[in-house]
């Protein structure tokens, strides 16, 4: 099939961007979007072209690299999708496609498609562990979990860190990422003990970092890879509710 | 207020005011029944009903609760408005986001500004003319607020102006109900498609009450 791609490129951070076209005559239908990306680069390095740099790290939708908007939708038209598991079955011969970065103030475009995501990992750095003391492994049942709780838990440590989230709020919120460590948190035995400080300080963090405030769109969970749930919000809220009360 | 940087707290604070605010629209509307009543009626009991509200103590301090709670709903709204535009940096060229959410719940700010502008009309037209401005007496010698409600929708322009303000109140509602709840920290699935629910018969049941009142005064006069 024939693709026509309008793609950012950028320089650098302190370069102003723009949108470039071209035009892909042998794109296979079966190809994943980051094979189709590939095939582009091979062409331009050809060309003694500077290629368009996106990050990617396990192409299988679990490292949370590859996040680009692509048509204006955060990993593409497929809704809980990462860019690497989207296929380019999903278009049609001659489709036009604009590929751009993901935007916020606290994602500063590096070059063309990739952005600076480190903000997300000092969210998880304030907060988003929980301190034990190293030594033998606890007898496995001395700490009851259900099986409900530990699935509950497990749906919400599901996020892979990919800012979807926040490239699709409109407010630029971390909301959703953040909530999720929170709850998943929250949601055991062993997390509950340090609950209060550790929102406290990761939703601190947060707003440090330029993250917009949640307005309860619900459309991050719409595009999220991983469909992390927006109830995960509302406990990020009642954590810090309860722990500021507390104070 | 300012100086409350943090977002979640002044979410608490826009939540908690709004849901007041709703609790206010729910007894307004009850008491603004009464001028559906039969003409004569409406007029002596609506004027009775209006002089009870502006000379008990209990209803006062409750209407600065009232002045209050508008005016840090409307100052919060503004602050994060702000607050978020700046976190947002550049935008999109091409833009479908708005494939992912309804269209009212991103646009708050916006429905706000019309219900606030509409306020500002409400309180001169009614508020202020009622406290400071001279009215004729009904028989029974109380300011004639009934009389001053028919004359003002008996133009047309005026009765589509307030429909059109309850319409965004009431898609403001159909978002803000249940988002005021997941702020202030309600996350059980269950409850949450209750409240859900609920929000949507609360948002139409307050936009048709409001409705029926200009509408009902412009076709009996
Ligand atoms: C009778 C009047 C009003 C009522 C009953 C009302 C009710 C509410 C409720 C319940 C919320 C949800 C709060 C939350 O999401 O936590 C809300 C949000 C909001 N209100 Fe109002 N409101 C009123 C007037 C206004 C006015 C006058 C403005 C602004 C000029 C305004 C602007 C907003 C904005 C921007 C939000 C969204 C805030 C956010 O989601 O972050 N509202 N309102
Ligand atoms: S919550 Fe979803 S969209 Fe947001 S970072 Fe995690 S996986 Fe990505
Ligand atoms: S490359 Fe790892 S999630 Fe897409």
């Amino acid at each position: 099939m024939v693709i026509h791609l309008k793609i950012w490129r950028q320089k650098n951070q302190h370069t102003k961007g723009y949108l470039e076209s071209y035009t892909l005559n042998e794109v296979d239908a079966e190809m994943s979007f980051l094979e189709m990306l590939d095939s582009l680069n091979l062409k331009l390095a050809k060309q003694g072209e500077r290629p368009v740099e996106f990050d990617h790290d396990c192409r299988e939708g679990i490292c949370g690299q590859c996040g680009v908007m692509i048509n204006g939708i955060a990993h593409g038209p497929l809704k809980n999708t990462s860019t690497c598991q989207l296929h380019m079955r999903s278009f049609k011969d001659g489709d036009t496609i604009y590929v751009e970065p993901f935007k916020a103030k606290a994602f500063p475009v590096i070059r063309d498609l990739k952005v600076d995501r480190s903000g997300l990992d000092e969210i998880i750095a304030a907060g988003g562990y929980i301190s034990v003391n190293t030594g033998q492994a606890p007898e496995a049942n001395s700490i009851l979990v259900s099986h409900e709780e530990s699935e509950s838990a497990f749906d919400s440590a599901a996020c892979i860190g990919c800012g979807a989230c926040i490239a699709t709020c409109k407010n630029a919120s971390a909301a959703l990422f953040t909530s999720a460590k929170i709850s998943q948190l929250a949601k055991l035995p062993q997390g509950q003990k340090e609950s209060s400080k550790r929102t406290v300080d990761m939703v601190n963090r947060m707003e440090e970092l330029d993250f917009g405030h949640c307005t309860n769109t619900e459309a991050c969970q719409v595009e999220c890879p991983q469909d992390i749930s927006v109830l995960n919000i509302a406990q990020m809220n009642y954590e810090y509710n309860k722990a500021k009360l507390k104070s | 207020m300012w100086f409350i940087k943090n977002s979640i707290t002044r979410k608490n604070l826009m939540a908690l005011t709004g849901l007041f605010l709703c609790l206010f629209l729910v007894i307004h509307l009850l008491g603004n029944f009464q001028l559906l009543l039969p003409k004569e009626e409406a007029r002596l009991q609506y004027n009775l009903y209006s002089d009870f509200l502006s000379n008990n103590i209990l209803v006062k301090l409750i209407s600065y609760g009232l002045y209050a709670s508008i005016l840090i709903h409307t100052l919060d709204s503004i602050y994060l408005t702000i607050k978020a535009k700046k976190a947002k940096g550049s935008s999109y060229v091409k833009d479908n986001r708005g494939r992912a959410s309804k269209w009212y719940s991103r646009q708050m700010m916006f429905l706000g500004s019309i219900v606030f502008a509409f306020l500002v009309i409400h309180f001169k037209d009614f508020w202020f003319v009622y406290k400071f401005g001279t009215l004729p007496l009904d028989t029974n010698g109380n300011k004639d607020l009934y009389g001053l409600v028919l004359v003002s929708f008996e133009n047309l322009w005026y009765v589509l102006l307030y429909g059109f303000a309850i319409l965004s109140l009431g898609f403001h509602l159909l978002h803000g109900f249940f988002s005021a709840f997941r702020t202030i920290g309600l996350y059980n699935p269950k409850y949450n498609s209750i409240i859900k629910t609920v929000g949507i018969v609360f948002a139409i049941a307050i936009t048709f009450g409001y409705f029926i009142i200009p509408f009902y005064m412009y076709l009996i006069d």
